[in-house]
Protein backbone atom coordinates (compact mmCIF):
# COMPACT_ATOMS: atom_id res chain seq x y z
CA UNK A 1 0.00 0.00 0.00
CA UNK A 2 2.63 2.53 1.22
CA UNK A 3 4.45 1.48 -1.85
CA UNK A 4 1.82 1.86 -4.16
CA UNK A 5 1.24 5.29 -3.00
CA UNK A 6 4.94 5.88 -3.56
CA UNK A 7 4.64 4.82 -7.71
CA UNK A 8 2.15 6.73 -8.26
CA UNK A 9 3.51 10.02 -6.65
CA UNK A 10 6.51 8.97 -8.76
CA UNK A 11 4.55 8.89 -11.79
CA UNK A 12 3.04 12.49 -11.60
CA UNK A 13 6.56 13.64 -10.81
CA UNK A 14 5.41 14.89 -7.26
CA UNK A 15 7.66 14.20 -3.87
CA UNK A 16 5.88 11.17 -2.51
CA UNK A 17 3.69 10.90 0.63
CA UNK A 18 4.53 7.92 2.73
CA UNK A 19 1.61 6.36 4.61
CA UNK A 20 2.84 4.29 8.29
CA UNK A 21 0.10 2.40 8.44
CA UNK A 22 0.30 0.72 12.07
CA UNK A 23 -0.95 -2.67 13.01
CA UNK A 24 -3.80 -2.74 15.78
CA UNK A 25 -2.24 -3.12 18.59
CA UNK A 26 -4.57 -5.33 20.81
CA UNK A 27 -4.69 -3.68 23.69
CA UNK A 28 -3.41 -5.70 27.30
CA UNK A 29 -0.81 -7.54 25.32
CA UNK A 30 1.75 -5.16 25.72
CA UNK A 31 1.64 -4.99 29.41
CA UNK A 32 2.00 -8.34 29.72
CA UNK A 33 4.98 -9.00 27.12
CA UNK A 34 6.92 -6.29 28.50
CA UNK A 35 6.18 -8.03 32.10
CA UNK A 36 7.87 -11.40 30.81
CA UNK A 37 11.06 -9.05 29.42
CA UNK A 38 11.27 -7.85 32.71
CA UNK A 39 11.14 -11.24 34.29
CA UNK A 40 13.66 -12.59 32.02
CA UNK A 41 15.86 -9.48 32.66
CA UNK A 42 15.57 -10.22 36.48
CA UNK A 43 16.69 -13.60 35.44
CA UNK A 44 20.04 -11.74 33.95
CA UNK A 45 20.43 -9.87 38.00
CA UNK A 46 20.09 -13.52 39.25
CA UNK A 47 22.84 -14.78 37.48
CA UNK A 48 25.13 -12.43 37.92
CA UNK A 49 23.92 -11.98 42.02
CA UNK A 50 24.26 -15.61 42.06
CA UNK A 51 27.96 -15.15 40.78
CA UNK A 52 28.58 -12.65 43.38
CA UNK A 53 27.16 -15.07 46.18
CA UNK A 54 30.30 -17.36 44.78
CA UNK A 55 32.88 -15.14 44.14
CA UNK A 56 32.00 -12.25 45.84
CA UNK A 57 34.76 -13.32 49.40
CA UNK A 58 37.57 -13.91 46.64
CA UNK A 59 39.67 -10.80 47.16
CA UNK A 60 42.63 -13.12 45.85
CA UNK A 61 44.32 -10.46 48.55
CA UNK A 62 43.22 -7.01 47.30
CA UNK A 63 40.80 -4.55 48.68
CA UNK A 64 37.85 -5.50 50.74
CA UNK A 65 34.61 -4.03 50.53
CA UNK A 66 35.05 -2.53 53.89
CA UNK A 67 38.09 -1.06 52.44
CA UNK A 68 36.63 0.38 48.86
CA UNK A 69 32.74 1.05 49.49
CA UNK A 70 31.85 4.61 50.62
CA UNK A 71 28.34 3.79 52.49
CA UNK A 72 27.07 7.76 52.53
CA UNK A 73 27.83 7.85 48.89
CA UNK A 74 25.74 4.69 48.29
CA UNK A 75 23.27 6.05 50.96
CA UNK A 76 23.19 8.86 48.30
CA UNK A 77 22.80 7.03 44.83
CA UNK A 78 20.37 5.09 46.68
CA UNK A 79 18.22 8.06 47.44
CA UNK A 80 18.69 9.42 43.82
CA UNK A 81 16.83 6.32 42.48
CA UNK A 82 14.08 6.27 45.27
CA UNK A 83 12.97 10.03 44.30
CA UNK A 84 13.53 8.98 40.80
CA UNK A 85 10.64 6.22 41.23
CA UNK A 86 8.30 8.70 43.28
CA UNK A 87 8.53 11.60 40.52
CA UNK A 88 7.50 8.75 37.81
CA UNK A 89 4.81 7.86 39.64
CA UNK A 90 3.41 11.58 39.79
CA UNK A 91 3.95 11.61 35.97
CA UNK A 92 2.43 8.70 35.99
CA UNK A 93 -0.63 10.21 37.78
CA UNK A 94 -0.24 13.37 35.91
CA UNK A 95 -0.53 11.48 32.85
CA UNK A 96 -4.11 9.86 34.29
CA UNK A 97 -5.01 13.77 33.95
CA UNK A 98 -4.00 14.26 30.56
CA UNK A 99 -1.95 17.29 31.69
CA UNK A 100 0.86 17.14 29.11
CA UNK A 101 2.82 19.67 30.76
CA UNK A 102 3.22 18.78 34.12
CA UNK A 103 4.10 15.07 32.83
CA UNK A 104 7.12 16.64 31.00
CA UNK A 105 7.89 18.55 34.20
CA UNK A 106 8.41 15.61 36.43
CA UNK A 107 9.59 13.00 33.89
CA UNK A 108 12.08 15.46 33.52
CA UNK A 109 13.03 15.60 37.11
CA UNK A 110 12.78 12.16 36.74
CA UNK A 111 15.59 11.76 34.69
CA UNK A 112 17.78 14.11 36.38
CA UNK A 113 17.35 11.97 39.11
CA UNK A 114 18.62 8.94 36.82
CA UNK A 115 21.36 10.79 35.47
CA UNK A 116 22.42 11.75 38.99
CA UNK A 117 22.49 8.09 40.41
CA UNK A 118 24.49 7.40 37.13
CA UNK A 119 27.04 10.12 37.68
CA UNK A 120 27.36 8.71 41.57
CA UNK A 121 27.91 5.69 40.09
CA UNK A 122 30.48 6.53 36.87
CA UNK A 123 32.18 8.65 39.72
CA UNK A 124 32.62 5.72 42.42
CA UNK A 125 33.92 3.33 39.35
CA UNK A 126 36.76 6.02 38.60
CA UNK A 127 37.83 6.59 41.83
CA UNK A 128 38.18 2.58 42.64
CA UNK A 129 39.85 1.98 39.48
CA UNK A 130 42.34 5.16 40.29
CA UNK A 131 42.85 3.67 43.25
CA UNK A 132 44.14 0.26 41.31
CA UNK A 133 40.85 -2.08 42.29
CA UNK A 134 39.61 -2.29 38.64
CA UNK A 135 37.13 -5.47 37.49
CA UNK A 136 40.69 -7.19 37.08
CA UNK A 137 42.16 -7.06 40.15
CA UNK A 138 40.09 -9.78 42.16
CA UNK A 139 37.46 -12.03 41.58
CA UNK A 140 35.20 -10.23 43.88
CA UNK A 141 35.73 -6.54 41.69
CA UNK A 142 35.03 -8.33 38.47
CA UNK A 143 31.84 -9.70 39.59
CA UNK A 144 30.85 -6.58 41.63
CA UNK A 145 31.66 -4.18 38.49
CA UNK A 146 29.63 -6.76 36.12
CA UNK A 147 26.66 -6.52 38.70
CA UNK A 148 26.42 -2.63 39.51
CA UNK A 149 27.51 -2.26 35.55
CA UNK A 150 24.58 -3.86 34.12
CA UNK A 151 22.79 -2.22 36.58
CA UNK A 152 23.95 1.28 35.96
CA UNK A 153 24.28 0.49 31.89
CA UNK A 154 20.10 -0.46 32.19
CA UNK A 155 19.56 2.71 34.15
CA UNK A 156 21.78 4.45 31.23
CA UNK A 157 18.91 2.54 28.61
CA UNK A 158 16.27 4.23 30.62
CA UNK A 159 17.34 7.95 30.80
CA UNK A 160 17.54 7.66 27.17
CA UNK A 161 14.01 5.90 26.61
CA UNK A 162 13.05 8.89 28.77
CA UNK A 163 13.84 11.47 26.55
CA UNK A 164 12.61 9.93 23.38
CA UNK A 165 9.44 9.31 25.42
CA UNK A 166 9.46 13.44 26.15
CA UNK A 167 10.07 14.05 22.48
CA UNK A 168 7.73 12.03 21.71
CA UNK A 169 5.37 13.95 24.50
CA UNK A 170 6.04 16.84 23.73
CA UNK A 171 5.27 16.28 19.87
CA UNK A 172 2.01 14.20 19.66
CA UNK A 173 0.79 14.89 23.15
CA UNK A 174 -0.80 11.91 25.46
CA UNK A 175 -1.92 9.93 22.78
CA UNK A 176 -2.76 6.26 23.76
CA UNK A 177 0.60 4.96 21.78
CA UNK A 178 2.70 6.99 24.01
CA UNK A 179 0.22 5.97 27.70
CA UNK A 180 1.28 2.70 26.36
CA UNK A 181 4.61 3.46 25.97
CA UNK A 182 5.31 5.83 29.15
CA UNK A 183 3.59 2.48 31.41
CA UNK A 184 6.11 0.44 29.47
CA UNK A 185 9.17 2.57 30.78
CA UNK A 186 7.24 3.01 34.16
CA UNK A 187 7.44 -0.38 34.64
CA UNK A 188 11.19 -0.34 33.88
CA UNK A 189 12.33 2.15 36.02
CA UNK A 190 10.23 0.89 39.02
CA UNK A 191 12.04 -2.43 38.24
CA UNK A 192 15.32 -0.97 38.33
CA UNK A 193 14.52 0.54 41.38
CA UNK A 194 13.85 -3.34 42.79
CA UNK A 195 16.99 -4.89 41.50
CA UNK A 196 18.94 -1.62 43.14
CA UNK A 197 17.10 -2.89 46.56
CA UNK A 198 19.28 -6.07 45.88
CA UNK A 199 22.54 -4.49 44.99
CA UNK A 200 22.55 -2.15 48.08
CA UNK A 201 21.63 -4.72 50.72
CA UNK A 202 23.56 -7.73 49.22
CA UNK A 203 26.58 -6.26 47.60
CA UNK A 204 27.31 -3.08 49.46
CA UNK A 205 25.91 -3.75 52.87
CA UNK A 206 26.65 -7.30 53.40
CA UNK A 207 30.33 -6.74 51.78
CA UNK A 208 31.04 -3.66 54.00
CA UNK A 209 29.28 -6.19 57.23
CA UNK A 210 32.46 -8.78 56.38
CA UNK B 1 -11.83 -1.74 1.65
CA UNK B 2 -12.68 2.20 2.24
CA UNK B 3 -16.28 1.15 3.53
CA UNK B 4 -15.08 -1.52 5.43
CA UNK B 5 -12.29 0.40 7.52
CA UNK B 6 -14.71 2.90 9.38
CA UNK B 7 -16.69 0.12 11.03
CA UNK B 8 -13.35 -1.40 11.52
CA UNK B 9 -12.13 1.91 13.23
CA UNK B 10 -15.13 2.09 15.24
CA UNK B 11 -14.99 -1.22 16.74
CA UNK B 12 -11.51 -0.77 17.56
CA UNK B 13 -12.49 2.28 19.90
CA UNK B 14 -15.58 0.87 21.32
CA UNK B 15 -13.01 -2.37 22.34
CA UNK B 16 -10.40 -0.05 23.41
CA UNK B 17 -13.44 1.87 25.65
CA UNK B 18 -14.37 -1.42 27.11
CA UNK B 19 -10.92 -2.90 27.80
CA UNK B 20 -9.52 0.81 29.21
CA UNK B 21 -12.08 0.51 32.15
CA UNK B 22 -10.22 -3.50 33.18
CA UNK B 23 -6.93 -2.27 33.14
CA UNK B 24 -4.83 -3.19 36.33
CA UNK B 25 -4.73 -0.05 38.76
CA UNK B 26 -2.32 2.78 38.30
CA UNK B 27 -2.09 3.70 41.95
CA UNK B 28 -2.91 6.93 43.29
CA UNK B 29 -1.30 9.84 44.94
CA UNK B 30 -1.86 7.68 48.23
CA UNK B 31 -0.49 4.66 47.53
CA UNK B 32 2.29 6.77 45.73
CA UNK B 33 3.25 8.46 48.41
CA UNK B 34 2.54 5.37 50.99
CA UNK B 35 5.08 3.16 49.01
CA UNK B 36 7.64 5.95 49.63
CA UNK B 37 7.65 6.43 52.93
CA UNK B 38 7.79 2.88 53.51
CA UNK B 39 10.45 2.40 51.16
CA UNK B 40 12.59 5.25 52.69
CA UNK B 41 12.11 3.93 56.37
CA UNK B 42 13.21 0.38 55.08
CA UNK B 43 16.31 2.10 53.35
CA UNK B 44 17.00 4.14 56.13
CA UNK B 45 17.35 0.97 58.78
CA UNK B 46 19.71 -1.12 57.43
CA UNK B 47 21.73 1.62 56.24
CA UNK B 48 21.97 2.90 60.05
CA UNK B 49 22.66 -0.77 61.13
CA UNK B 50 25.65 -0.75 59.26
CA UNK B 51 26.97 2.90 59.38
CA UNK B 52 26.56 3.36 62.98
CA UNK B 53 27.51 -0.61 63.72
CA UNK B 54 24.55 -0.58 65.81
CA UNK B 55 24.37 -4.61 66.42
CA UNK B 56 27.05 -6.71 68.30
CA UNK B 57 26.57 -9.73 65.82
CA UNK B 58 27.17 -9.49 62.04
CA UNK B 59 25.25 -12.42 61.60
CA UNK B 60 21.86 -10.78 62.84
CA UNK B 61 22.60 -7.68 61.36
CA UNK B 62 22.99 -9.57 57.84
CA UNK B 63 19.65 -11.68 58.49
CA UNK B 64 17.65 -8.20 59.05
CA UNK B 65 19.00 -6.27 56.19
CA UNK B 66 18.34 -9.29 54.20
CA UNK B 67 14.70 -9.69 55.47
CA UNK B 68 13.73 -5.94 55.29
CA UNK B 69 14.80 -5.85 51.57
CA UNK B 70 13.10 -8.21 50.51
CA UNK B 71 9.75 -6.75 52.47
CA UNK B 72 11.14 -3.71 50.26
CA UNK B 73 10.90 -4.81 47.37
CA UNK B 74 7.52 -6.67 47.88
CA UNK B 75 6.39 -3.24 49.10
CA UNK B 76 7.99 -1.96 45.35
CA UNK B 77 5.69 -4.57 43.70
CA UNK B 78 2.53 -3.35 44.80
CA UNK B 79 3.27 0.34 45.36
CA UNK B 80 5.03 1.12 42.01
CA UNK B 81 4.48 -1.51 40.01
CA UNK B 82 1.03 -2.12 40.93
CA UNK B 83 1.10 -6.22 40.75
CA UNK B 84 -2.20 -7.95 41.77
CA UNK B 85 -3.45 -11.19 40.89
CA UNK B 86 -6.06 -9.94 39.01
CA UNK B 87 -4.01 -7.75 36.10
CA UNK B 88 -3.72 -9.59 32.99
CA UNK B 89 -5.99 -12.39 34.15
CA UNK B 90 -3.42 -12.95 36.61
CA UNK B 91 -0.57 -14.32 33.96
CA UNK B 92 1.53 -11.26 35.51
CA UNK B 93 1.55 -13.04 38.84
CA UNK B 94 2.02 -16.67 37.30
CA UNK B 95 5.09 -15.23 35.31
CA UNK B 96 6.55 -13.62 38.55
CA UNK B 97 6.03 -16.32 40.90
CA UNK B 98 7.57 -18.51 37.70
CA UNK B 99 10.45 -16.19 37.98
CA UNK B 100 10.98 -16.15 41.96
CA UNK B 101 11.18 -20.39 41.34
CA UNK B 102 13.96 -19.89 39.09
CA UNK B 103 15.88 -17.38 40.64
CA UNK B 104 15.91 -19.15 43.85
CA UNK B 105 16.94 -22.88 42.11
CA UNK B 106 19.74 -20.42 40.77
CA UNK B 107 20.85 -18.83 43.67
CA UNK B 108 20.85 -21.72 46.23
CA UNK B 109 22.09 -23.99 43.82
CA UNK B 110 24.85 -22.25 42.97
CA UNK B 111 25.84 -21.46 46.60
CA UNK B 112 24.69 -25.48 47.59
CA UNK B 113 27.16 -26.47 44.83
CA UNK B 114 29.84 -24.10 45.21
CA UNK B 115 29.88 -24.58 48.78
CA UNK B 116 30.61 -28.38 48.50
CA UNK B 117 32.81 -28.06 45.76
CA UNK B 118 35.51 -26.01 48.46
CA UNK B 119 34.63 -28.10 51.02
CA UNK B 120 35.98 -31.11 48.43
CA UNK B 121 38.96 -28.99 47.22
CA UNK B 122 42.57 -30.06 47.94
CA UNK B 123 43.99 -28.07 50.68
CA UNK B 124 46.51 -25.42 49.41
CA UNK B 125 49.74 -24.20 51.06
CA UNK B 126 50.54 -20.79 50.10
CA UNK B 127 53.30 -22.17 48.52
CA UNK B 128 51.18 -24.36 46.24
CA UNK B 129 48.62 -21.07 45.89
CA UNK B 130 51.67 -19.16 44.31
CA UNK B 131 53.11 -21.64 41.89
CA UNK B 132 49.66 -21.94 40.88
CA UNK B 133 49.08 -21.38 37.16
Amino acid sequence: MTELHADQALQEGKAPTFYLEEEHHPEGSTMLGFWLYLMSDCLIFAVLFATHAVVGRNYAAGPSPADLFDLPLVAVNTSMLLFSSITYGFAMLEMEKAKKNTTLVWMAVTALFGIAFVGLELYEFAHMIHEGAGPQRSAFLSSFFTLVGTHGLHVTSGIIWMFVLMAQVAKRGLILENKRRLMCLSMFWHFLDVVWIGVFSFVYLMGVLG
Amino acid sequence: MSTHAPSHEDAFEAHHGHSHGHEAGHGTFKSYVTGFVLSVILTAIPFWLVMADVLESPVLTAVIIMALGAIQIVVHMIFFLHMNTRSEGGWTMMALIFTIVLVAIALSGSLWVMHHLDENMMPMSPEMMKNMP
